[in-house]
């Protein structure tokens, strides 16, 4: 099922201005309406392999499995919304073979990745992540960050332990609680959103919240906003120009107009002849 | 790792390298940082070390503690922050990850895992050492152009470009003569769904690029093409059919 041209989707991705290597990895179809951005570590090459295998497995797997099964309804026999169930499975496979290959292979010892996934169906977005990528959502004037990083930072803010302000300042913005690869079972944040048209949905790795204020991203998400690509590329050289000390990466989803599921016997019918 | 730095009038006595997770400061001899003066209390302050951050808590002491003037009962430590104890400083030095070390050694991510926390916090300390040399390397390596050939990267000669605040005066339509400045990082300029382009403010100057509309803004009589166009002062646009003037301020 398309949702044939409901969204926009725009991507840029840099190795920024310190590192040789770019070890995010984005991924995105206009057809399934899938976005899928991972932010890799370990040393050597071991990053972007790690990144690249979350990304191209998730797609690949989703776009096969999206062609037979449908998102919004939910599984007779676990009751579990088919998009979570989906989006768990795909995501505890590539765990599994990242972490295979890091095991096997003495070169990608210790590698892993962040990774954030958005799927777009029946007026609504699952959003699964984990680590300290994130997605943003503008909707209006309103830009807000949908996500919470899993990220020894983000304890310490909902601790009380340092104030947001203090967070800016922080010597560990850099540690992730949360990683795909690293052990043998990982469990991803889920959740559902509606989506209205004309939302924006900016998925980014923390080579650009940490180099751009969240401001200015709104801003450059509202004043571009007629040209996703030119936005998505602003982005990146923002970060570049505040000094780009990591890779960087975005994905924009525009939502031009509302994707209904069709319901019914008609509905049905109609579907199968689009 | 951070250290404190323990001085009295301006003599340094002592020199205090955090590496416990928890630090403690009084006048009893069992503290961490013994401080003998009656003006200090036996139980005074705390600071709790987190891999690279360190909080500073007043433990209810007589005298109280101050930071940088400011009575604190906690207050997250920041480099070059003076605590005082009565006549008892500590300097509290953690050199800002650009100094200690290459910079993509420091943001490089890592996970953190329960039990991990020394393991990190000891590997990071090792790589501090041979990285801060490589620093300087990694400055020059920023100066290479990235993006799309359009842009240079910037160095500190552009930064003060970056300083300077221009403006745009238009000199036809409706608002012939007023001036807008060019404050925010991006500013639109057109009529959106006929013709808009965007100034983006950046370290190397401003630019001006295409957003949308089938026709290009003009600069000096040339259209631009979809990449962005540098502003010289006194650059005359044409966008929508108004003209105007960009310049820099003085």
């Amino acid at each position: 099922m398309t949702l044939s041209g409901a969204l926009e989707i725009a991507s840029c991705t840099d190795p920024g201005m310190v590192r040789s290597h770019n070890e995010d990895s984005i991924a995105s179809d206009g057809d399934k309406d899938l976005a899928v951005l991972a932010d890799g570590m370990g040393g050597y090459n071991a990053g972007e392999v790690a990144s690249g295998m979350a990304t191209t497995m998730i797609i690949t797997e989703l776009q096969q499995l999206l062609e037979k099964k449908v998102p919004y309804e939910t599984d007779a026999r676990s009751g579990q919304a088919i998009a979570h169930q989906l989006l768990r499975e795909q995501i505890a496979k590539a765990n599994t073979s990242i972490y295979q290959a890091s095991q096997s292979q003495p070169q990608y010892a210790g590698m892993g990745t962040t990774l954030v996934v958005a799927l777009f169906y029946d007026n609504k977005m699952t959003v699964a992540h984990i680590g300290d990528s994130r997605l943003y959502r503008l909707r209006g004037d309103q830009f807000r960050q949908v996500t919470r990083d899993h990220s020894l930072l983000q304890e310490q803010i909902d601790s009380g332990v340092i104030t947001l302000q203090q967070a800016k300042q922080s010597q560990n913005k850099n540690l992730v609680t949360r990683a795909l690869g690293i052990d043998p079972i990982v469990e991803a944040e889920i959740h559902d959103y509606d989506t209205q048209p004309g939302d924006i949905y900016l998925l980014c790795s923390d080579g650009l919240c940490d180099m751009v204020s969240d401001d200015d991203i709104g801003l450059a998400l509202q004043t571009l906003s007629s040209n996703l690509k030119l936005c998505a590329q602003h982005l990146v050289q923002t970060a570049n120009d505040n000094g780009g000390r990591d890779n960087v990466s975005v994905i924009l989803v525009r939502v031009l107009r509302g994707y209904p599921a069709p319901r019914g016997m008609i509905g049905r019918m109609m579907g199968w002849f689009r | 790792m951070a250290k404190l730095i323990l001085s009295m009038d301006g003599l340094i006595l002592k020199e205090i390298t955090l590496s416990k997770e928890r630090t403690t400061i009084g006048r009893k001899p069992h503290n961490d940082i013994q401080i003998d003066n009656l003006a200090v209390s036996g139980e005074h302050a705390v600071i709790v070390t987190i891999l690279q951050d360190s909080f500073l808590e007043d433990l209810g002491s007589t005298n109280g503690t101050v930071v940088n003037g400011q009575p604190v009962k906690k207050h997250f430590l920041q480099n070059n922050d003076i605590i005082e104890l009565g006549k008892y400083k500590l300097k509290y030095v953690n050199e800002a990850p650009a100094a200690q070390a290459k910079a993509a050694d420091f943001e490089r991510t890592m996970v953190l895992r329960p039990g991990a926390v020394k393991a990190a916090a000891s590997a990071a300390a090792p790589a501090a050492a041979p990285a801060a040399a490589a620093a300087g390397g990694a400055k020059s390596f920023g100066d290479t152009v990235v993006n799309q050939g359009t842009t240079t990267a910037p160095g500190p000669a552009a930064k003060t470009t970056a300083q300077r605040n221009a403006a745009l005066q238009l000199l036809s339509g409706p608002n012939a003569g007023k001036e807008l400045d060019l404050t925010k990082p991006l500013t639109t300029l057109g009529k959106p769904g006929v013709q808009v382009a965007v100034i983006t403010r950046r370290p190397q100057g401003f630019f001006i690029t295409h957003v949308e509309g089938a026709s290009f803004p003009v600069v000096n009589g040339k259209p631009i093409d979809a990449q962005a166009h540098s502003l010289n002062d006194h650059d005359v646009i044409e966008l929508a059919g108004v003209k105007m003037e960009f310049f820099f301020k003085t």
